[in-house]
């Protein structure tokens, strides 16, 4: 990929397994966002699983089997790999080293880590996508994963976009560092401690006084709409690229 | 006491859930000294520098501990510091004893020292008749209430004004109910003087030893370090053996990492050096300076490349402030020494995956503690290796309990998950299952943890390979 990203004309895109099962509109948003910008998207059918899942829950070897499942997936050529999900990415772009870093391997899944970018950052930096909205006035407040503000860096690059839209009022959550709770099967292995802070995050979320929220990852979108609909919060949440996709095409 | 072998995670989390006091207190603690940590490492990249400065100055004392060690203890030896080794809390918690025996001594004042807790060196000592005294304003307060400290830094941190109030008027004889600070500070410092006149010891941690001079350094804003190491005519000093720096120049970088990330301070009010006992012809100071060396676990530790970065640990307790996780069930919830996100892989280490190996499992690798740690310890890798030992998957552990969670249930789901995941036809399948079945599965297991607090995820009707393969994307 060389330093003039006219040229860019094709790119992989890895959907994650989540939006996969749970928000293919998500997924399927993020690359109508490519396409627009005259990038040419392949979908490798073949892929799966980040492996994040079992990375952190002490299974180490399914994760690695199932990450070179994905690096081989990806292989065919040099293109970008991107993301809908900095959590995914972030899992791709640095775990999988640490993962294969004692193994003859190493080098080859360096390369792809390399490629891979997340979405919002990828249209923001490498793309300069630039929107007009065509959408009426609303006011909506934004999450950002741990990972995507943590590793990947890309939470000013999301805000950049969301901010090209001239009827969208960005409301700041108040402690948008925390951590929403969800961290995978933390959930499931601390459910109380997770209830809290996704409660925690969830009377944020309602202090801003929006009736919106976007984020760019599917999981914690799961698990914070999830305590909304049981503490019944009307309050929606959406992810970034289908909010985009519907303020431009109005 | 703070460790036992009856520790229930699951009972101590619900518990402190259950306080909501205990929760604001947590929260309004720990909003606090995020802030003031952020108000003194106010440039990014200044911060970013320091902090490398401090992560490759205690990778290189790690790399050659036993000399930087050897050289410590000559040269307190020329200094007049007596030199003491213990490799485990009993052997060390025996040496105080035997030092207090010899020198007849009953009353010890104390300085703040986590390794004194490791030790639980308080019960120790009142088992045999003594008495141990903290003397750090918030250990006093928890002694005077019989707890354990609930942050390595902020020892009473989970309590707020009223319940301090209370807890002097219902401890100190004599004293009546006062929400003044300034007047409960008199109380203390009152009651505190006393002690220090008449104390037989003094015990002290210790924050650098610098092993070119045999110079201890202790950091404290209270002028109770300094009493205690100085007014009694015995002076114990204690320390986990990663805590040797190399030379002077080291302190410098890792004082202003430790005062900024622990209380957001430049500087403390106090930062004492101490060289040995009192010379011919000097009006204070101790008459014998003991240092004791404690192992604990740590040279074990020393010896895995990757846990070793445990051992960089400056204790400043900024994990504890930023974490989610300790923000809200408090330090005591851990039922460990150590706390946080420091505890959760140090714990473990010392004491055994089978006896502390629940404590990773509280944290959801959200990387805040990485973020701020000013040595720079990836914590959360820490936290995933210590999780992959206790499922033991390739049985190279090297933690004591290592596989103590090997479960054939979860072995078999993950070894199922991974063949939905590499294999196209069973991700087919599942992809079907999960479109069929997905929205009617039953309420058990991982989703009745899930559906608790929250509604059933739904699942889509077409998986985005199917939408994609619809509109035509072309698929590689
Ligand atoms: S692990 Fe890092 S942040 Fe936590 S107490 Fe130790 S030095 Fe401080």
């Amino acid at each position: 990929m060389g330093n003039n990203p006219a040229k860019v004309k094709t790119v992989y895109y890895f959907g994650t397994c989540l939006v996969d099962m749970a928000y293919p509109k998500a997924g399927m948003a993020g690359i109508k966002l490519l396409q627009r910008e005259g990038v040419e998207v392949i979908f490798p059918q073949e892929q799966g699983c980040c492996g994040q899942p079992a990375y952190n829950s002490g299974f180490r070897q399914e994760a690695k089997d199932v990450a070179w499942k994905q690096v081989q997936v990806f292989s065919g050529n040099n293109y970008p790999i991107i993301v809908p999900s900095g959590s995914c990415a972030g899992m791709m772009k640095y775990h999988y080293l640490e993962l294969f870093k004692d193994d003859p391997e190493y080098y080859e899944v360096k390369k792809f880590c390399d490629r891979v970018h997340e979405l919002t950052s990828y249209l923001n930096n490498e793309l300069k996508a630039q929107y007009t909205d065509k959408g009426s006035p609303v006011k909506l407040t934004w999450h950002s994963s741990c990972h995507a503000r943590r590793e990947m860096g890309c939470t000013d690059d999301s805000k950049a976009l969301i901010r090209q839209l001239k009827n969208v009022e960005l409301v700041e959550i108040e402690r948008e560092h925390e951590c929403c709770g969800f961290g995978g099967t933390f959930s499931i292995k601390q459910p109380e401690i997770s209830a809290a802070m996704v409660h925690d995050k969830v009377e944020d979320i309602k202090n801003t006084g929006t009736k919106k929220f976007l984020t760019g990852d599917c999981g914690c979108m799961m698990n914070i709409t999830g305590h909304m609909g049981k503490e019944k919060v009307a309050i929606e949440g959406q992810h970034i690229a289908e909010f985009i996709l519907e303020r431009i095409n109005g | 006491m703070a460790s036992n072998a009856k520790f229930n995670f699951k009972k101590s989390i619900t518990d402190a859930l259950a306080d909501k006091q205990l929760r604001a207190n947590f929260k309004f603690a720990t909003d606090t000294l995020r802030g003031k940590r952020l108000a003194v490492f106010s440039d990014p990249e200044e911060t970013m520098h320091l902090r490398k400065v401090g992560n490759g100055l205690k990778r290189n004392v790690l790399t050659k501990l036993p000399q930087l060690l050897e050289q410590l203890e000559a040269k307190c030896k020329e200094n007049g510091i007596i030199v003491h080794w213990a490799e485990t809390v009993d052997e060390a918690n025996n040496i105080v004893l035997d030092l207090m025996e010899k020198h007849s001594a009953h009353k010890m004042v104390k300085g703040k020292s986590m390794v004194s807790e490791e030790m639980h060196l308080n019960k120790f000592l009142e088992d045999q008749g003594k008495l141990p005294l903290e003397t750090d304003l918030g250990e006093y307060i928890i002694q005077l209430n019989n707890e354990p400290p609930s942050h390595i830094i902020v020892p009473a941190v989970h309590k707020n004004r009223k319940q301090i109030a209370q807890i002097f008027a219902d401890n100190i004889p004599g004293v009546s109910y006062t929400e003044d600070t300034s007047e409960l500070l008199a109380i203390a410092r009152h009651k505190l003087r006393e002690h220090y006149r008449t104390a037989d010891i003094g015990l002290s941690g210790v924050n650098f030893a610098i092993a070119e001079s045999g110079t201890l350094c202790l950091v404290e804003n209270e002028g109770n370090g300094r009493m205690c190491t100085a007014v009694p005519p015995v002076h114990v000093a204690l320390m986990g053996l990663e805590k040797v720096v190399e030379k002077l120049e080291d302190i410098p970088p890792l004082y202003r990492l430790l005062c900024g990330s622990a209380t957001g301070q430049r500087i403390t009010t106090y930062f004492n050096m101490i060289k040995g006992p009192r010379k011919a012809g000097e009006k204070d100071g101790p008459k014998e300076v003991h240092l004791i060396i404690l192992d604990n676990g740590r040279s074990k530790i020393l010896a895995d490349k990757q846990l070793r970065q445990t051992l960089q640990c400056i204790r400043c307790g900024t994990c504890l402030n930023h974490c989610p996780v300790y923000t809200r069930i408090g330090g005591h919830a851990y039922g460990s020494t150590y706390p946080g996100p420091i505890g959760e892989i140090l714990m473990p280490q010392v004491e055994g995956l089978d006896k502390k190996g629940s404590l990773p499992t509280a944290s959801s690798l959200c990387n805040a503690c990485e973020e701020v740690c000013p040595v720079m310890i990836p914590i959360p890798n820490l936290i995933r290796r210590l999780r992959d030992e206790s499922y033991d998957m390739d049985g190279e552990g090297v933690v004591k309990g290592h596989g103590f969670k090997k479960s054939l249930v979860e072995t078999i789901v993950w070894k199922g998950w991974k063949l939905t995941q590499v294999n196209a036809t069973c991700n087919k399948l599942m992809l079907l299952g999960v479109q069929l079945f997905g929205n009617m599965l039953p309420k058990v297991g991982p989703l009745k943890a899930w559906t608790s607090v929250r509604t059933s995820p739904k699942f889509a009707r077409q998986s985005l390979k199917d939408l994609a393969k619809k509109e035509g994307i072309r698929n590689e």
